[in-house]
């Protein structure tokens, strides 16, 4: 709306002290543009830099060998087909361990995320009366403050010892902790978008349901909740590709071990703290050290895809709801 | 259905949703509780002045507080010039179908999804290897100087990292000044930049300022960034340049509650370092909460 003001206005003869004057209007706008250009310039040269670190796997002739494509992916002979051990003798570099560990553990976080969070949300948006509403959002939204290292520190001191004990677990670190300690850190993203998506419902949608004789309920289960559908999607999505990425918390709260298992018992190792614990101790160039940026690669690409589809959703709410794409 | 079912499967309903919604808090409360009331009993004017000792089971964090601090001080002014000034092209100066503008808005949706992990490799491998490598070279050192991890380039990681959440809160605080101000003033005859510089930035402050608050909360619990761009596993002395290495609150809760060879000992001044970075960080949020709340009713009250 704004951007018409300023060019509508005819300019017959200037001053040279006017035309000064739309220089510098003309190089502040230029300089504005060039600071917008950060944004996508940070992007393309996060991608870049971290692809050309991992391109030795594909160029290097050591790293060819040591690190395959089919080394990584496919089984091998011997005992233990999927390993992850890059700096023993023979080194091993299965990701499959790593990709089981990762989608363990997020399925766990998942599971119990996604029902607090929109639930949650349903209630605050729905339910909840107006002063109520008022205190609990931003208190929830302030776990979203919470460093994940602190999440990470308590799971390892208070959550461990009761989840080891609730589940009858072996381990006290184990798949099953880490995915819980998870879910506290993609609650506040599930329930912030699920319930901007639950608020942007138009309120005659709801005074026509209560209008046609249905209770307070059934119109938040039948009428709001489907309206915004598209939207909450959206956000389980998103607290998808958050437990994906997320580090710290999994670093200390997994025990990250190897194995290929899907019990939740069992010790597991994800993308992201394999990262975060190898990088430190690799040498600069090494098949270890493309490896370790060849996983950045991947962590990148996930959770590009699913931010462009929790994006594409989020614009789709907006579309239903008002007609329009904004 | 009959009207007493309905009213139950309501009640029923509603009973869970309330559930969730106050177990999310309740969680939220255990975790303030459990850290608060183990923390404060090992805080001390000491703990919080000295340096570490007897393999960080003694002495106190006050390297690890000055290191956050730093840190999250040089990312700030690396971010906010950037982050508001992009904002300000995409409200005030994009025009309305400006591809160019929706480019920039999927990098930033894009952006706050990276995994922080992977803003650590692009630190690594861009910052550290690239610039410090040929800024080394250009200067002429022999051996590495800016080509290894250093506080600017953790600094400079986490601003690509909070870029996003200055963005978008400036954008909204733009959103915030009145289409009339804009008008006014550039019928007075100013210019569109006089009228950013002395209508729109000034009325835009107080979320601009929001902004800022939310980038350096988030940016000082950020450890996954800096684990490789420059945080220090114990180092007593405070960064004097801006190539040394740095302690980190949150990087220090990470060593201490993982590699200790003595967790149980260890807890007393591991529970108040967490205490420090859960108080820094809450405050933070607490403040932008607040100016929010309070620029929100101004606006209301002013229409």
């Amino acid at each position: 709306m704004e951007q018409g003001l300023t060019q509508a206005v005819a300019a017959p003869r200037l001053s040279a002290a006017a035309r000064r004057r739309q220089l510098r209007e003309k190089a502040v706008a230029g300089f504005i543009t060039l600071m917008a250009f950060t944004g996508i310039a940070a992007l393309i040269l996060i991608i870049v830099f971290v692809a050309k670190e991992a391109l030795a796997l594909f160029t290097d002739a050591e790293a060819r060998h040591e690190a395959s494509l089919s080394k990584m992916f496919l089984a091998q002979e011997g005992r233990y087909p999927f390993r992850w051990q890059p700096v023993s003798g023979t080194p091993k570099v299965s990701m499959i361990p790593l990709f089981v560990g990762t989608l363990k553990i997020t399925v766990v976080s998942m599971l119990v995320a996604v029902p607090l969070g929109v639930f949650g949300a349903l209630f605050v948006a729905e339910f909840a009366p107006r002063r109520l509403r008022e205190l609990l959002k931003p208190v929830i939204e302030l776990l979203a403050g919470i460093p994940s290292v602190v999440l990470g520190f308590f799971a390892l001191m208070v959550l461990s010892p009761v989840v080891k004990n609730l589940f009858h677990l072996d381990r006290p670190l184990n798949g099953t902790l880490a995915g819980l300690a998870l879910a506290l850190a993609i609650v506040p993203v599930i329930f912030t978008v699920s319930e901007d998506a639950l608020t942007a419902v138009p309120r005659s949608y709801r005074e026509a349901s209560l209008a046609l004789g249905a209770t307070l309920w059934e119109t938040a289960w039948k009428v709001v909740l489907p309206a915004a559908a598209p939207g909450i999607l959206a956000a389980c999505v998103l607290g998808f590709g958050r437990a994906i990425g997320e580090t710290m918390i999994v670093l200390m709260a997994s025990g990250n071990a190897d194995i290929v298992s899907w019990s939740l018992g069992d010790s597991a190792r994800s993308l992201s703290a394999t990262i975060a614990a190898e990088m430190g101790e690799v040498v600069v160039g090494s098949p270890h050290y493309a490896l370790l940026f060849f996983i950045g690669v991947e962590l990148f690409i996930f959770t590009f895809v699913l931010n462009m589809i929790a994006s594409t959703w989020t614009k789709k709410v907006l579309q239903r709801l008002t007609g329009s794409a904004s | 259905m009959k009207y007493t079912t309905r009213r139950a499967i309501g009640l029923g309903l509603t009973g869970l949703t309330a559930f969730a919604a106050f177990f999310i808090v309740g969680m939220l409360a255990l975790i303030l509780w459990d850290v608060a009331r183990h923390g404060a009993r090992h805080i001390s004017w000491a703990f919080l002045t000295e340096a570490p000792s007897d393999g960080m089971m003694g002495g106190g964090i006050f390297p690890a507080i000055f290191g956050t601090a730093a840190l999250t001080l040089l990312m700030t002014l690396a971010v906010m010039p950037v982050g508001v000034l992009t904002a300000v092209y995409l409200h005030e100066y994009a025009p309305p179908e400006s591809r160019f503008a929706r480019w920039v808005r999927v990098a930033v949706v894009n952006l706050a999804g990276v995994p922080s992990i992977v803003f650590g490799l692009f630190g690594l491998g861009f910052f550290i290897l690239f610039v410090g490598g040929n800024l080394d070279r250009l200067l002429g050192y022999q051996e590495m100087h800016w080509a290894q991890p250093g506080i600017l380039w953790a600094s400079l990681t986490l601003a690509v990292l909070t870029l996003p959440v200055v963005i978008v809160s400036t954008e909204e605080a733009l959103r915030a000044v009145p289409l009339d101000q804009r008008t006014a003033s550039l019928a007075l005859g100013a210019t569109q930049s006089q009228t950013l510089a002395r209508v729109v930035l000034p009325g835009a402050l107080p979320g601009i300022l929001t902004g800022a608050v939310l980038a350096i909360s988030r940016g000082a619990g950020e450890v996954a960034p800096i684990l490789f761009t420059g945080a220090a596993y114990f180092l007593p002395d405070l960064p004097t340049s801006l190539d040394s290495q740095f302690m980190h609150l949150g990087y220090h809760t990470y060593v201490m509650a993982t590699q200790s060879p003595n967790v149980t000992e260890a807890s007393g001044p591991l529970y108040a370092t967490v205490l420090v970075l859960l108080a820094l960080t809450f405050a933070l949020n607490l403040v932008a909460v607040i100016i929010r709340t309070r620029t929100r009713r101004k606006a209301a009250s002013a229409h």
